[in-house]
C-alpha cells in the first residue's frame, strides 16, 4: 500500500507479520502459550503453531472461551498470548477481558490484528475502530500501538517481558518502515522522531509515517514540526507531552481509530491537568467506514498527511 | 505439609459429612443475615456437593499452602454462591471463621462475589456468569503442559447454563480430551426472575452435556452417598471431561425457602433466620 507520496519510505512488512515472526523467535520460553480463534493464518500465529505445536491451542470461533481460558492458563503461571482480529477480541469478548483478565490482573497478552480501516475490502464488520477505547477502559491494561515492523518486533518482546495484561494493536497491510533495525521499544516512553519548535504532530500506528510526511509538507511552508510516536498509549509519556505543550504552540494527535476514546482522548486528558495546550485531532469521526481499497479509505475518511498538515496550520492560525 | 486426597475406594464418613453440612448451612444463613444481603438460597442448594468434595477426601488441597502447584482446583463459576464457598474455606482452615461475619463489608476480603486476589483458597474471580468453565479448562490444559495430575472442579448454576460461553467451553473440553475437568451443575431449577421452566427452559441438561461428548452423572445433589459415588467415578476418567448434574433444591434445608424462588438474592431477616436455624436444629 502506498501510504505516503512525498517521502521515500521503504515499504516494510505488516506489523502482524513482524509480530508472528518475533513470537517464534521468543517462543523458546516454555511459559508462552498461544491461543487462537481460528484466524492463525491471519494473525500469523501459525508460525508459532508450527514451531511449538504442543503450546498452541486453536479453540475455534469462540472468543469468549478463548479469553477466559487464557485467564486460567495465566493463573497457572503461563504467559498466554491470545491473538485474533482486534474487533472480535475486544468487542466480542470484552466482559471476559474484564472479569477473566483485567479484574484478577492476570498476565495475558492480548494481540488484536486487522485494526483500523486499512484492512480495506472486508469492510466495517472486520475493522477494529473501537478497540483502543475498550482496552483503555480496562484498569491495569498496558496499551501499545507500534508504527512499523521494527517497532512491532520490539513491542512483542517488550510485551512479553512486562508482568500484567497488555493489549498490542496490529494492522493488516504492509506499512512504511520508520525505525532503524535494533531500535529500542520502551513501554511508557514516546519516541521523538523529528525535533521541531512550532507545532507537535503526535501519532501512533500507521499514522506515524503520515505525520512524518506532514512534517515535510509543513517544512516547505517554513513550519518547523516536531514528530512524536506515542506507541505506548498507556502508560502515556506525560513528560514528553508536557514538553511538547510548553515548547511548541500546540499538538495535533493522529490515529487510525475513532476520535473518541482513543489516543487523542488520552492525550487531551493528560494535558488538561498538567499543561493545557491547543489540540487538534485527526481520526475517524463518529462513524463506521465501508469497503474499499485501504488508501482510498484512508483518504475518504481523512486519515492523510495533508489533513495532519492542515490541522497543524489551523492550530497555528 | 500437604493434604493428599483420600485413596481411591475410601468410604467417607457420611454421618460426619451430614453434620458438617448442617453447620455450614448455619454459617451461610448467619453470614448473609448479618451482612443484610447475599444469596443464601443459591448457596444452600450447592453446599452438600461442596461439603463432600472438600471434606469427603476428594479434593486434593492444603489450606496451609493455597498455591501448591499440584493442588486440585475448585472454581465457583456461580460466584453468587460465595457464602457457600466462604463457609467451606473457613471450615477447611484457609482463614478464621470469624472472618465470615465481615462478609460484604468494606475492607473485607469476603466480597459479594469471590475475588482471587484477596482471599486464599479462591481460584478465580467470578460473578459474571458463564466464564468459570473456560477458566477451569485453562487450568486443566496447564496441568497437561506441566505434566501435573491435578483435577479441576467447576461448579455452575443451571441458570448459568443459559450463557453461550458455557457451551463453547464444553465443546473445547471434549476436543482437547481433558479427563481432569469436572463440571458440576447445581440444578436447583430456579434463576433470578423465575423458575428455569418459565424463564429459559434448557432441560434436559444431562442430554445436552452428553451430546457435547461429556461423561454424565445425574444424581440427587443432596444425597451424600450419591455425591460421593459420582465424585469417585470422575476420578477414573482419563480422556473425557465429566459432568455431574446435581438435582438440588434452592434453599435446601429450610422449608419456607424451598417453596419460594423469590428469595433469590435476598438475605433472611433476623426473625426469618431464627426460624431457619430452628428448622436446621440450631435453636
Amino acid at each position: 500500500m502506498e501510504l505516503t507520496k512525498r517521502r521515500a519510505f521503504r515499504l516494510g512488512k505488516a506489523t502482524r507479520d513482524a509480530f508472528g515472526e518475533a513470537l517464534v523467535a521468543l517462543g523458546r520460553d516454555e511459559r508462552i502459550v498461544v491461543v487462537d480463534g481460528d484466524v492463525n493464518n491471519s494473525t500469523r500465529t501459525d508460525l508459532f503453531a508450527r514451531a511449538y505445536p504442543e503450546r498452541f491451542f486453536n479453540v475455534g470461533i469462540a472468543e469468549s472461551n478463548l479469553v477466559s481460558l487464557a485467564g486460567g492458563l495465566a493463573s497457572c503461571g503461563k504467559i498466554p498470548v491470545i491473538a485474533s482480529f482486534a474487533c472480535f477480541l475486544l468487542c466480542n469478548a470484552f466482559d471476559q477481558l474484564r472479569m477473566s483478565v483485567a479484574f484478577p490482573r492476570l498476565n495475558v497478552k492480548v494481540v488484536g490484528t486487522h485494526a483500523g480501516i486499512s484492512i480495506g475490502e472486508d469492510g466495517p464488520s472486520q475493522m477494529g475502530i473501537e478497540d483502543i477505547a475498550l482496552a483503555l477502559a480496562l484498569p491495569g491494561f498496558t496499551v501499545l500501538v507500534p508504527a512499523d515492523e521494527v517497532a512491532a518486533r520490539a513491542a512483542t518482546q517488550a510485551m512479553l517481558a512486562v508482568e500484567g495484561p497488555v493489549y498490542l494493536r496490529l494492522g493488516r497491510p504492509r506499512v512504511p518502515i520508520v525505525y532503524e533495525d535494533g531500535c529500542e521499544f520502551v513501554i511508557g516512553r514516546a519516541n521523538l522522531l523529528r525535533p521541531g519548535r512550532d507545532v507537535t504532530l503526535a501519532a501512533n500506528g500507521l499514522m506515524v509515517a503520515l505525520a512524518l510526511e506532514a512534517a515535510e509538507i509543513l517544512a516547505e511552508e517554513g513550519i518547523d514540526a516536531r514528530v512524536l510516536d506515542l506507541a505506548s498509549v498507556r502508560p502515556l509519556d506525560i513528560e514528553a507531552l508536557v514538553a511538547a505543550a510548553r515548547e511548541t504552540r500546540g499538538i495535533v494527535v493522529a490515529e487510525e481509530h475513532l476520535k473518541h476514546g482513543g489516543l487523542g482522548s488520552a492525550v487531551a486528558m493528560a494535558l488538561a491537568e498538567r499543561a493545557p495546550a491547543p489540540l487538534r485531532f485527526v481520526a475517524l469521526e463518529n462513524t463506521y467506514a465501508e469497503s474499499g481499497k485501504p488508501e482510498d479509505l484512508l483518504a475518504k475518511y481523512g486519515l492523510t498527511a495533508e489533513n495532519i498538515a492542515a490541522a497543524a496550520r489551523d492550530l497555528l492560525r | 505439609m500437604q493434604a493428599p486426597e483420600a485413596p481411591a475406594g475410601t468410604v467417607p464418613d457420611l454421618a460426619a459429612l451430614a453434620d458438617l453440612a448442617r453447620r455450614l448451612r448455619r454459617d451461610i444463613i448467619e453470614m448473609t443475615t448479618r451482612a443484610g444481603s447475599g444469596h443464601p438460597t443459591s448457596s444452600l442448594s450447592a453446599i452438600d456437593v461442596m461439603t463432600v468434595l472438600y471434606f469427603g477426601g476428594f479434593l486434593r488441597h492444603n489450606p496451609r499452602d493455597p498455591r501448591w502447584p499440584d493442588r486440585d482446583r475448585f472454581i465457583l463459576s456461580k460466584g453468587h454462591a460465595a457464602p457457600a464457598l466462604y463457609a467451606v474455606l473457613a471450615a477447611a482452615g484457609y482463614f478464621p471463621r470469624e472472618w465470615l461475619w465481615t462478609l460484604r463489608q468494606i475492607g473485607s476480603p469476603l466480597e459479594g462475589h469471590p475475588n482471587m486476589r484477596r482471599l486464599p483458597g479462591v481460584e478465580a474471580s467470578t460473578g459474571s456468569l458463564g466464564q468459570g468453565l473456560s477458566i477451569g479448562l485453562g487450568h486443566a490444559l496447564a496441568a497437561r503442559l506441566d505434566g501435573r495430575d491435578y483435577r479441576v472442579y467447576v461448579l455452575l448454576g443451571d441458570g448459568e447454563c443459559d450463557e453461550g460461553q458455557v457451551w463453547e467451553a464444553a465443546m473445547a473440553a471434549r476436543h482437547y480430551r481433558v479427563g481432569n475437568l469436572v463440571a458440576i451443575v447445581d440444578h436447583n431449577k430456579a434463576q433470578q426472575s423465575g423458575l428455569i421452566a418459565t424463564v429459559m427452559d434448557h432441560t434436559p441438561l444431562a442430554e445436552k452435556w452428553a451430546a457435547f461428548g461429556w461423561r454424565v452423572h445425574e444424581i440427587d445433589g443432596h444425597d451424600l452417598a450419591a455425591i460421593a459415588s459420582a465424585l469417585a467415578a470422575v476420578r477414573e476418567e482419563r480422556e473425557r471431561p465429566s459432568a455431574i448434574i446435581a438435582h438440588t433444591v434452592k434453599g435446601k434445608g429450610v422449608s419456607f425457602l424451598e417453596k419460594d424462588w423469590t428469595f433469590h438474592g435476598k438475605a433472611l431477616t433476623p426473625e426469618q433466620a431464627r426460624r431457619a436455624l430452628e428448622e436446621l436444629g440450631w435453636s
